[in-house]
């Protein structure tokens, strides 16, 4: 018999699955379960931008793309980062289109990181980046950011946690799961830190259109001397809702862009033809798509929040992203218990804080990418579920 | 369009409370609006928006397209009324085209409908014509489909 365990690579081994994923196979085995779990948008992509992509595939425009993206389409992210966020990188040899958000990530992190570096990542935080840093050979770094600070990355903090082996900075703002985002004087004050050690920042700004409370997301590269060591990771899921059609792209120096631009070209060759032709007509004609589910989510974070507050789930104000996360320690369960108890009693599923690092104990994330019916009908139950439980330890 | 308005007209059991978080204003103020706006006749009533085809013994609805002769003073507000003032009548509007009034009608049987027209709306003075067109099955009503079950249809996958 084949022993599989001599071939399969060693590091791989010891990477985790993700925690999110458990709750969802609880909920698929489950009728009438309300997912606040889900972390993509619930609207479908805008039509005007699925016929963009309908009618190139009509047109037969099925060959692959050039290899950092089709020039139409990086000149067009150029001019919308410009546009919507103040800073310039040339469509030349500043941008890469890659296959989503997720491929950005992982290619950025394999090009800076050499074995024995260190990597900071700012927690509760989106999972997949500890995984990488560890395949790209690099040691993963915690810092515990805290809800008494709005889960934003103080300077302190980072200062506290950098070692003469640490070379890069996750950035992940406006934040999954905690909703938190970093303003202009918190991107000031740690930027001095990040320039007097020398560090390079990956910047995750997926989800930058999806900011509320009159807040714009401001990137860190805007700051400065930040462009210059700074690696911004972005695309089209979250703001347009376009996760399935898998597009997303790197901002950053031409030197880091040009070595990036190999790892891409031979794992991936190029990003699927007929999405980007669809993301072409997005950020020529999707401005005004963006506004209108920004403004639903909006109503939907206002709703999800009041309500918590009032049934006794402390839960500070996000201001971007699509999520809350509430601290549930008053009911005396772990986000474990409390995420397993109330999707198999309430039929409600919602995330464990812990799912987004060892910090996110007393947490859960709640997703509003649902629609306001289901949202009002879920928080009744969550309502009920506190309920049952104060009873519970009365009693 | 008004946000309050959109948001009632989507589901009416929306509290103020519930209202006043959504929309970022105070409670007392959404309570105002909505008691301004039930006195000057703009909110009409709240209705609850009901799939017959899932109640036994459920009634049948047809849409009766009618051509009528207007007045000569009053147009065709005066035979409008007069239809209006049927029970049988859920819903009714004035068209634009190739006939004048779109009348839904209820009733327990296709018999039941069948007569109504028959016997009842043919011989108002003014009507000249009749098509009546049965409903078989409802999709949407007033935005939402009647189709999908919420939870049921959410096809997204957990991915990471």
């Amino acid at each position: 018999m084949i022993d599989y365990d001599n071939f399969i690579n060693e590091s791989i081994k010891q990477v985790k699955p993700s925690g999110i994923r458990k709750f969802f196979d609880i909920a698929v085995e489950m009728d009438n379960v309300i997912s606040l779990s889900i972390g993509e948008p619930d609207f479908q992509t805008p039509w005007h931008i699925r016929e963009a992509g309908i009618r190139s595939l009509e047109k037969g425009k099925t060959w692959y793309s050039p290899n950092r993206g089709f020039a139409k389409l990086t000149q067009e992210i150029s001019e919308y980062y410009k546009r919507r966020f103040n800073v310039y990188y040339s469509a030349e040899n500043q941008v890469i289109v890659t296959v989503g958000g997720s491929e950005g990530i992982d290619l950025a992190l394999r090009t800076l990181v050499s074995r024995g570096d260190e990597v900071l990542i700012p927690q509760p935080a989106f999972v997949c980046y500890d995984p990488l840093t560890y395949m790209a050979g690099g040691t993963p770094v915690f810092i515990e950011t805290k809800a008494e600070n709005r889960f934003r990355l103080t300077p302190e903090e980072l200062e506290s946690s950098i070692t003469d082996k640490t070379k890069v900075l996750i950035l992940p703002f406006p934040n999954n799961p905690t909703g938190a985002i970093m303003e202009r004087e918190d991107l000031e004050a740690i930027s001095k830190v990040i320039i007097k050690h020398d560090l390079f920042v990956i910047s995750d700004e997926i989800y930058g259109e999806l900011t509320y409370g009159g807040k714009q997301h401001v990137s860190i590269a805007e700051i400065e001397g930040m462009k210059e060591r700074t690696i911004i990771v972005s695309g089209f899921s979250k703001a347009y809702a376009m996760t399935g059609w898998r597009l997303g792209y790197l901002l950053g120096p031409a030197p880091v862009m040009d070595q990036i631009l190999k790892l891409h070209q031979y794992g991936i060759m190029s990003s699927p033809t007929t999405a980007q032709y669809a993301a072409i007509e997005a950020l020529k004609n999707g401005d005004d798509d963006v506004a209108i589910m920004r403004k639903d989510y909006d109503m939907r974070r206002r709703l999800i929040v009041g309500k918590l507050n009032e049934i006794g789930l402390d839960c500070f104000e996000p201001l971007g992203a699509f999520y809350t996360f509430p601290c549930i320690k008053s009911t005396g369960l772990t986000s474990d218990e409390f995420a397993t108890r109330l999707v198999k009693e309430k039929r409600v599923a919602v995330v464990p804080g812990t799912a987004f690092g060892d910090c996110g104990e007393g947490y859960v994330r709640i997703s509003y990418a649902q629609s306001l019916k289901n949202i009002k009908t879920a928080l009744k139950r969550i309502e009920e579920f506190v309920e049952e439980l104060k009873n519970e330890s009365k009693g | 369009m008004d946000k309050l308005l959109e948001l009632l007209s989507e589901n009416s059991s929306f509290t103020n409370k519930e209202l006043a978080l959504m929309l970022g204003e105070p409670e007392d103020y959404i309570a105002a609006q909505i008691k301004e706006y039930e006195q000057n006749g703009i909110i009409k009533g709240y209705q609850a928006l009901v799939d017959w085809e899932k109640v036994p013994d459920a009634m049948v609805t047809a849409i009766i397209e009618l051509k009528v002769t207007p007045k000569k003073e009053t147009g065709f507000d005066e035979i409008a009324e007069q239809i209006m003032a049927f029970d049988e009548v859920s819903s009714m509007y004035l068209m634009a085209g190739s006939f004048d009034l779109s009348v839904f009608v209820n009733g327990k049987t296709m018999q039941d409908v069948a007569s109504f027209v028959a016997r009842k709306l043919s011989c108002i003075d003014g009507v000249i014509a009749t098509a009546t067109h049965f409903m078989l099955k409802a999709y949407k009503i007033g935005g939402v489909s009647l189709t999908d079950d919420d939870s049921a249809s959410d096809e997204r996958s957990m991915v990471l």
